[in-house]
């Protein structure tokens, strides 16, 4: 590939049929830096975190107060709201990437959402996981990592989604309380601590033991959603309850934390974001995702430097990425995922937006469903994951019907030209030539070889 | 007998006109591994009710030995696995329990990686324990087949594997199918997954559009459609996954077991006359805390349990070389102690269903696992 076509290919979301060749492509990489939008124009219309809370909470509220027997119902539609909010949400992310003149960052967004996995199989996260990449992902994409990562683990979505709205201290005043009235036992959930060090900092087999996940997760505890008694509309989506604080100090990976309420687990979070494991499992995980399932280890020696000298600067990693030539290998060494290879269709064929339930149903047809990995590590970032039989197929289905719809409007042969600039092979572009029909030749096109690698 | 050329050539015509002739297998087993992803809780599928410690630590998810379906003096199934109870009344189910792999930490992402491959630690050993197992049989093509749409690590290494998951999407259509299998030619790995996928499609389109559909006993039925066949895969894997009850346990473990149990009857169904060839392995990547968290579910822990179900098993019996579950015989002061090692029950399975040799067989599968004496008898000779 040349360098123009990494840049649109490799690094963005694909290009489009009247996207310009980028002349200088590192350039035109970092400009989009000061080019981002973090709330462009499909996200606009969508309720944020903020209201979204405050219809969660407005439901907990009235399905308390209700007597027994309307509860489910209750439940029931605000889970019917929730999943139209799912859907809608799934329309501003797709739009948003078919129509973004900054396609890198917008692959950084669906990145760190990756990286910070919430899953709409936990059916409380379904009408949050579209406030969760709007309001803690993209405003922080280009910050400091451990303002992400602060932004992520107090969101709602992710406090519902690891336990953590519902882990109380054993000796905290509402755990004492408890106890006293004999009710149903409640107590700590050790699920967000963990995740925290095994998948958002640190990363698995880095030196933790099961005791620091225990005292982290004590720490945590108090760390919650706004409650649903207040008499206000809530204007802010986390709330610190001390009641609800496991007193006392903390020891976590040899070092000790005084209690300070809500600040223990924050000082615990800075001393994760400047480890060096996390720098490493950051560095190697950028580097898998844009250069090789297995990234060489002078590039995410390099990044990991970058990210512990700089403090966890994001910018600052990305621009050491771009400023490596290992990045820039001609060879396309990575395999799209589902998410990537649709998206990248779609702008080749210049389509500005799809409509909502059908990105969210092509996604799981695809089998890489938005917002639904199924566990808090995300989805995979391996060739062998996505390059299967049966995936490959349903890409050709998916392909055939693109081509169908698009209709003989468009002329696959200059298509692949632009779309592919310098890279198109010989035999894709006599496949091409040579198809029975203009919907045959844009199908060939997508499910290319060139065209399903970057 | 001798053949002659002519008749040799007339046998050989006779052979390719029924490839099922032709196709015709060394072996008539089936094995089937269902994995349970997420770490399923042991203690409330195959329940030690007769343990005093178990309602005490389990408090409101201790299920109630009144509903339980029980299997002997010591332990009881989980009231929502009705049909498992059946098949272990027929002598065609086996429950193991404190079971463990090597693994001993608490990841998913990383137990699930040693389940799969086999290895002592994640990431070790680079392909799967049943890609490996495909190896050690004669081969005839179209051997191994996982019911998902990517190849789940245990089946992935150098042996060729086809995977099936159900599509809603049209197909494409004939004339794009041959330009896209030339455009794929010179591509090894397009080309390699590429005919693979035909195969397995070519397989399902005899079943009707009913039962292309994903729940678990559609999927039972779908794998039961290939694994019945003369001609079909010997060895499959089906993967289930949210066993990860972090919370509000009770409800949702019912409805996994519901959903397992519903799986496996509709395997059995389906199967037909080759049930009584089929060995299915249920395991997960490792058990639950003995105790209940403070938000109505449990947290990750040790030891679990595995079933071995099928017509070709020597069932109606629970092993297990049980510890116990007062504190001083908890692993790590919190989970169920393991006494079972989940590698040697996999390999003794393996080998006795298609009659390996036991220890070349575990040397083969798990090549880093201590050694000790392989489990006997677990099938039906």
């Amino acid at each position: 590939m040349r360098a123009s076509a990494i840049a649109l290919n490799r690094f963005g979301l694909g290009a489009r049929p009247d996207d310009p060749s980028p002349p200088e492509p590192q350039r035109w990489l970092l400009s989009q830096f000061d080019a981002y939008e973090p709330i462009p124009g499909p996200w606009k219309p969508l309720p944020r975190s903020s209201a979204l809370v405050e219809t969660w909470l407005v439901q907990q509220r009235a399905a308390r107060q209700a007597p027994e027997g309307q509860r489910s119902g209750i439940r029931e539609a605000y889970l019917r709201q929730g999943r139209d909010a799912y859907i809608a949400a799934v329309g501003a992310r797709t739009s948003s990437a078919l129509q973004s003149s900054t396609p890198f960052v917008e692959r950084l967004v669906h990145f760190w959402s990756n990286h910070f996995a919430v899953s709409v199989d936990k059916l409380l996260v379904v009408g949050l996981a579209g406030g969760f990449e709007a309001d803690a992902i993209r405003p922080n994409v280009l910050g400091r990592f451990e303002d992400l990562l602060l932004a992520v683990v107090r969101h709602p979505a992710m406090l519902l989604y690891l336990d953590q709205a519902q882990s109380i201290g054993p000796s905290s005043l509402a755990g004492m309380r408890a106890g006293e009235r004999q009710q149903r036992p409640r107590g700590l959930n050790e699920n967000l601590a963990r995740e925290i060090l095994e998948l958002h900092t640190l990363g698995v087999r880095s030196g933790y033991t099961q005791s620091d996940v225990t005292e982290f997760a004590r720490a945590l505890t108090g760390w919650t959603l706004p409650g649903d008694d207040a008499l206000q509309p809530a204007t802010n989506t986390f709330r610190f309850v001390p009641a609800l604080h496991e007193p006392g100090a903390r020891t976590v990976l040899g070092r000790s934390y005084a209690d300070g309420g809500e600040q223990q687990a924050r000082a615990i979070i800075h001393d994760l974001v400047t480890a060096p494991a996390t720098a490493h499992h950051i560095a190697r995980k950028l580097a898998r995702h844009f250069v090789a399932d297995d990234p060489p280890t002078e590039l995410v020696q390099r990044l990991t430097s970058t990210f512990e000298r700089s403090g966890g600067d994001l910018p600052s990693l990305y621009r050491e990425l771009l400023a490596s030539k290992e990045a820039w290998q001609p060879a396309s060494a990575k395999f799209k995922s589902p998410w990537d290879w649709a998206l990248s269709s779609f702008r080749a064929l210049g389509r500005q937006e799809i409509p909502a339930a059908q990105a969210a149903n092509l996604m799981n047809q695809l089998g890489q469903p938005v917002w639904r990995p199924g566990s808090p590590a995300g989805y995979d970032d391996l060739t062998a994951t996505w390059a299967a039989p049966d995936s490959l197929l349903r890409r050709i289905e998916v392909a055939q019907r693109i081509a169908m719809q698009a209709g003989t409007a468009v002329d696959a042969r200059s298509l692949a030209t632009r779309v592919l600039p310098g890279s198109l092979s010989d035999d894709t572009a006599s496949a091409i030539a040579r198809a029975e029909s203009a919907s045959t030749a844009l199908a060939l096109l997508l499910v290319s070889p060139e065209f399903l690698r970057r | 007998m001798t053949l002659d050329r002519r008749s040799f050539l007339g046998a050989a015509a006779l052979l390719t006109a029924s490839p099922v002739l032709f196709a015709q297998a060394a072996t008539e087993r089936r094995f089937v591994f269902i994995i349970q992803r997420g770490a399923a809780d042991g203690l409330n599928a195959v329940i030690p009710y007769a343990e005093p410690a178990y309602a005490r630590l389990r408090g409101a998810l201790a299920v109630d030995p009144e509903s339980a379906l029980k299997l002997d003096g010591t332990f009881a199934l989980h009231p929502s696995l009705p049909k498992l109870r059946e098949l272990y009344a027929a002598g065609e189910a086996s429950f193991f329990h404190a079971v463990a792999s090597p693994y001993r930490d608490r990841s998913h992402f990383d137990g699930q990686n040693v389940l799969e491959t086999g290895g002592s630690a994640a990431y070790q050993v680079k392909d799967g324990w049943m890609n490996r197992l495909v190896g050690l049989l004669p081969r005839r093509g179209k051997d191994a087949i996982a019911f998902s749409p990517a190849v789940p690590m245990a089946l992935r290494g150098p042996i060729e594997v086809t995977t099936y998951a159900p599509s809603a999407l049209p197909q494409a259509n004939d004339d794009l199918m041959l330009r896209v299998e030339q455009l794929y030619a010179k591509d090894s790995l397009l080309h390699a997954l590429w005919s693979s996928a035909l195969d397995a499609r070519g397989m399902a389109g005899e079943m009707s559009g009913s039962e292309k559909r994903q729940d678990p006993p559609a999927l039972g039925r779908i794998a039961a459609g290939f694994l019945a066949r003369t001609d079909g895969p010997r060895i499959a894997m089906i993967e289930t996954t949210g066993w990860d009850t972090h919370s509000g346990q009770n409800a949702r473990l019912a409805a996994q077991l519901k959903g397992l149990d519903n799986l496996i009857a509709a395997l059995r169904d389906g199967m037909g006359s080759a049930w009584s060839q089929t060995v299915i392995l249920v395991a997960t990547e490792f058990g639950r805390t003995v105790a209940a968290n403070g938000t109505g579910g449990t947290d990750h822990g040790t030891g679990a349990a595995a079933m071995l179900v099928g017509g070709a098993v020597q069932g109606g019996r629970v092993i297990a070389d049980w510890p116990g579950l007062s504190s001083a015989s908890l692993h790590d002061g919190r989970d169920l102690k393991p006494t079972l090692a989940l590698d040697r029950l996999m390999a003794s399975a393996s080998a006795e269903a298609f009659g390996l040799e036991p220890e070349r067989t575990a040397r083969v599968l798990f090549p880093d696992s201590v050694r000790g004496q392989s489990m006997q008898k677990l099938l039906r000779a």
